[in-house]
C-alpha cells in the first residue's frame, strides 16, 4: 500500500515537470539551449584539453629525442628497454654506437645506428641524397666540404690500427646544423664488423610521447641492469611549459564558460519562475509546501540539465574533433566519459543555477492569487 | 463551538486598519456570503480566513484551532487539510489537464488518485473534458474544473472569492447551483461577492464597509420541500419531517 502510494506521488511529480517542461516549450527552449551551449564548450574544451598533450606531445617529437639510455647496454638489452615502454607512446627509438674511424687515413668520428629508426627518432636531418644500406654512409656536411667529398663517391673506412679498410659509397649528405655535420654515419651491422666486435651500443634514443617523462626514465633504467635513462632535459622542459600552458589556458577558458553558463542559466530560470509567481502562489494556496515546489523546480532543472547534458556533450565530442582536425591535423581519442561528465555536470549547474531564483520566487506570498483578481 | 470564529480581529498595514476588530462566527454547514465595495476589507478577511495571511491582533479559531499564532508550514497544513478555494479567475495550471489540475490538490493533499479525481470531475460535468487543457475549456468549464479541485479532498469550508464575476449567465446559474447541492449536502460555504444575487443565496449575509462589518442579513432561505413559498422560520433551521407530515 505505501509503495503504490509512494508509485501514486512519483507518477503524479513526474508528470507535472514533464508538463512543464513540454507544454512550456518555447521558454523552456531558451533554457536549454543555455544549457546545451555550456554542455557543449565545456566537454568540448575538457576534450581539448584531455586530448591536446598527447597529440602536442607527438607534435613536439619533431624536435628530437626526448630520452636517452646509456651505461651498460648492448643490442640484446633492446627487447628489455622495448618492453619498459608502452608501446603507444614510442614515436621512435634508434641505437646508436660511436667510434673513432679512419676516413682516408684521417681519424673522424663514425656513428653507426639503425638507418630506419634513426628517421622517427630525428626527424629534422635532412639528407641530400638518400639513407645508407649495407656497404653505405651519410657524411656529414662540414665532414664532406672538408674532404671534398660528393654523393656516390667512395671513400676507405678503417679501425684506427687497423691495416684493413673497407670501401664504401656515399649514399647521401647528412646536414643537421649539429655536431653530426661532421660525422660518418653509417648502418649500425657495417659499423660492428669494421670494429670486428659486435652488439656493443653506447646510447639508445627514444622519443616518446607521455606527461609523465621522468616515470618512463626510471622504468626503462630498471628494466635493464647497470642502464641508465636520462630525459632530455631541454626538450622535455619546453614541452612541459608549452603543455603547461595549454592546459591551463584551456582550464581557464573551462572555468569562464562554466561561470558564464551558470549566469545564463541563473537568469534564464530567473525569468521562467519569476512568470510563474502566479502558479506559485496558487500551488502554496492549495497546500504545496516550500519543501514541495523546491522539489518541482529542481526536477525541471535536473531533467533540463540531463537534456541538455546529453545534447551539448554529444556535440562537444564532435567540436572537440573538429578543433582537433583544425589544429593538429589529425583526430583526438574520444574520451566517452566526458559524455556523463557532462550530463553530471549540467544537471548540478542547472540545479545550482535554479537554486537563487527558485528560492527568491518561492518567497511569493500564496495571497497573490487573490490579491490579483 | 462555530466551525469558524473571528474574535475582535484587526489587520493592519502599517497605518491602515485593513480589518478593525471584526467578531464573526460560521456554523458548520452554514452559506456565509461577504459583501462589500473594493477596499472594504473582504480579501483581507478572505486571506484571513483562508489561512493566507494571520491578523495583526485578535484570534481565529479554525475546526477547534488558534491560527493567528502557527508558523507557516503550520498554516499550510491547515490550509491543505480543512480548506477549499474557488478563485474568480479560476487559477488553474496552464500546463496541467483538467483531471491534473484535480490531481494536484490531492497530491498535495496526501496522494493523487486519478478515479477519485475523474468522478470529482464527473460530478461538475466534465469527466469528457478531463484530458483537455485549461486553455480549451470556456471559464465556466474552469471554474468547474476549480470547483472539483477545491472539493476533492473533503474540506471542511469551502471559501470562494467572487466565484462568478467572471462568468456569462449560464454559467453562473450553473456555478451556483452546484454551491446550492454542496451546501444542501452540508458543506460550509462562504462567498465573497459584488452581485447581490448570488450573496442573497447565503442564508446569511455581511456587509463590509471600511475594514468593519457593517451589516448582517439572515435570508429566508427556499423550502427544499416547498420551494414556492418563503420559509415561515428564517432564523431557526426546522425539522424537515414535520414538514413532511404538513405535506402529507
Amino acid at each position: 500500500m505505501a509503495a503504490d502510494a509512494k508509485r501514486a506521488r512519483r507518477a503524479m511529480f513526474t508528470t507535472m515537470i514533464v508538463r512543464a517542461l513540454s507544454r512550456r516549450r518555447s521558454r523552456m527552449l531558451v533554457a536549454l539551449l543555455a544549457v546545451t551551449v555550456g554542455a557543449t564548450m565545456l566537454t568540448g574544451l575538457s576534450a581539448v584539453v584531455l586530448g591536446a598533450p598527447s597529440q602536442m606531445g607527438r607534435e613536439l617529437r619533431s624536435y628530437g629525442a626526448n630520452l636517452v639510455v646509456s651505461g651498460n647496454i648492448s643490442t640484446s638489452s633492446l627487447p628489455s628497454l622495448d618492453a619498459a615502454v608502452a608501446s603507444d607512446d614510442v614515436v621512435g627509438r634508434a641505437p646508436y654506437r660511436y667510434a673513432e674511424l679512419k676516413l682516408n687515413e684521417q681519424a673522424v668520428t663514425a656513428a653507426g645506428t639503425d638507418m630506419e629508426s634513426v628517421q622517427s627518432v630525428r626527424p629534422y636531418w635532412q639528407v641530400s641524397g638518400s639513407y645508407p644500406t649495407s656497404g653505405q654512409v651519410l657524411l656529414g656536411r662540414d665532414l664532406a666540404a672538408t674532404f671534398g667529398l660528393k654523393t656516390g663517391e667512395t671513400i676507405s673506412l678503417a679501425k684506427v690500427g687497423a691495416d684493413e679498410a673497407a670501401a664504401m659509397t656515399v649514399a647521401g649528405i647528412l646536414d643537421t646544423g649539429g655536431s653530426e655535420d661532421s660525422f660518418v654515419v653509417l648502418p649500425l651491422e657495417d659499423l660492428d664488423k669494421l670494429l670486428g666486435e659486435e652488439g656493443k651500443l653506447d646510447v639508445v634514443e627514444y622519443s616518446i610521447a607521455t606527461s609523465n617523462l621522468d616515470a618512463a626514465a626510471a622504468k626503462l633504467a630498471q628494466a635493464v641492469p647497470g642502464a641508465s635513462a636520462d630525459p632530455v632535459k631541454r626538450l622535455a622542459k619546453s614541452e612541459n611549459t608549452v603543455l603547461n600552458t595549454l592546459s591551463s589556458l584551456l582550464g581557464i577558458v573551462a572555468v569562464v564558460v562554466l561561470t558564464l553558463m551558470l549566469i545564463t542559466v541563473a537568469t534564464t530560470m530567473l525569468a521562467v519562475v519569476t512568470e510563474r509567481r502566479s502558479e506559485i502562489g496558487l500551488k502554496k494556496a492549495i497546500g504545496a509546501s516550500h519543501r514541495e515546489l523546491l522539489r518541482e523546480f529542481l526536477g525541471e532543472g535536473v531533467l533540463l540539465g540531463i537534456a541538455g547534458g546529453v545534447v551539448g556533450g554529444i556535440l562537444g565530442l564532435g567540436f572537440s574533433q573538429l578543433v582537433a582536425m583544425q589544429v593538429f591535423a589529425r583526430p583526438i581519442d574520444v574520451v566517452w566519459g566526458l559524455l556523463p561528465a557532462s550530463i553530471l555536470i549540467s544537471a548540478a549547474v542547472t540545479v545550482v543555477a535554479s537554486l537563487w531564483p527558485v528560492g527568491r520566487v518561492l518567497a511569493t506570498d500564496p495571497a497573490i492569487v487573490l490579491r490579483e483578481e | 463551538m462555530a466551525l469558524l470564529e473571528l474574535r475582535n480581529v484587526t489587520r493592519s498595514y502599517g497605518e491602515l486598519d485593513a480589518l478593525k476588530n471584526v467578531d464573526l462566527s460560521v456554523e458548520e454547514g452554514e452559506w456565509l456570503s461577504i459583501m462589500g465595495p473594493s477596499g472594504s476589507g473582504k480579501t483581507t478577511m478572505m486571506n484571513l480566513i483562508g489561512c493566507l495571511d494571520k491578523p495583526t491582533s485578535g484570534e481565529i479559531w479554525l475546526d477547534g484551532t488558534e491560527l493567528s499564532h502557527l508558523s507557516g508550514k503550520a498554516l499550510t497544513k491547515v490550509r491543505r487539510n480543512t480548506i477549499g478555494l474557488i478563485f474568480q479567475k479560476f487559477h488553474l495550471v496552464g500546463h496541467l489537464t483538467a483531471l491534473e489540475n484535480v490531481m494536484l490538490a490531492q497530491y498535495y493533499h496526501s496522494l493523487p488518485d486519478k478515479q477519485e479525481a475523474l468522478e470529482a470531475l464527473d460530478r461538475v460535468g466534465l469527466a469528457a473534458r478531463a484530458s483537455h487543457l485549461p486553455s480549451q475549456l470556456s471559464g465556466g468549464e474552469q471554474q468547474r474544473v476549480c470547483i472539483a479541485r477545491a472539493l476533492i479532498n473533503y474540506p471542511k469550508i469551502v471559501l470562494a472569492d467572487e466565484p462568478t464575476g467572471n462568468l456569462d449567465e449560464a454559467n453562473e446559474a450553473v456555478v451556483l447551483d452546484f454551491f446550492s447541492q454542496l451546501h444542501a449536502q452540508g458543506t460550509t460555504l462562504i462567498v465573497v461577492t459584488h452581485d447581490p444575487e448570488v450573496g442573497r443565496l447565503g442564508e446569511r449575509q455581511v456587509n463590509l464597509a471600511h475594514g468593519v462589518i457593517e451589516k448582517e442579513v439572515r435570508h429566508a432561505l427556499a423550502c427544499p420541500l416547498l420551494p414556492d413559498q418563503e420559509c415561515a422560520t428564517p432564523e431557526e433551521p426546522c425539522d424537515i419531517r414535520d414538514l413532511e407530515k404538513v405535506m402529507a
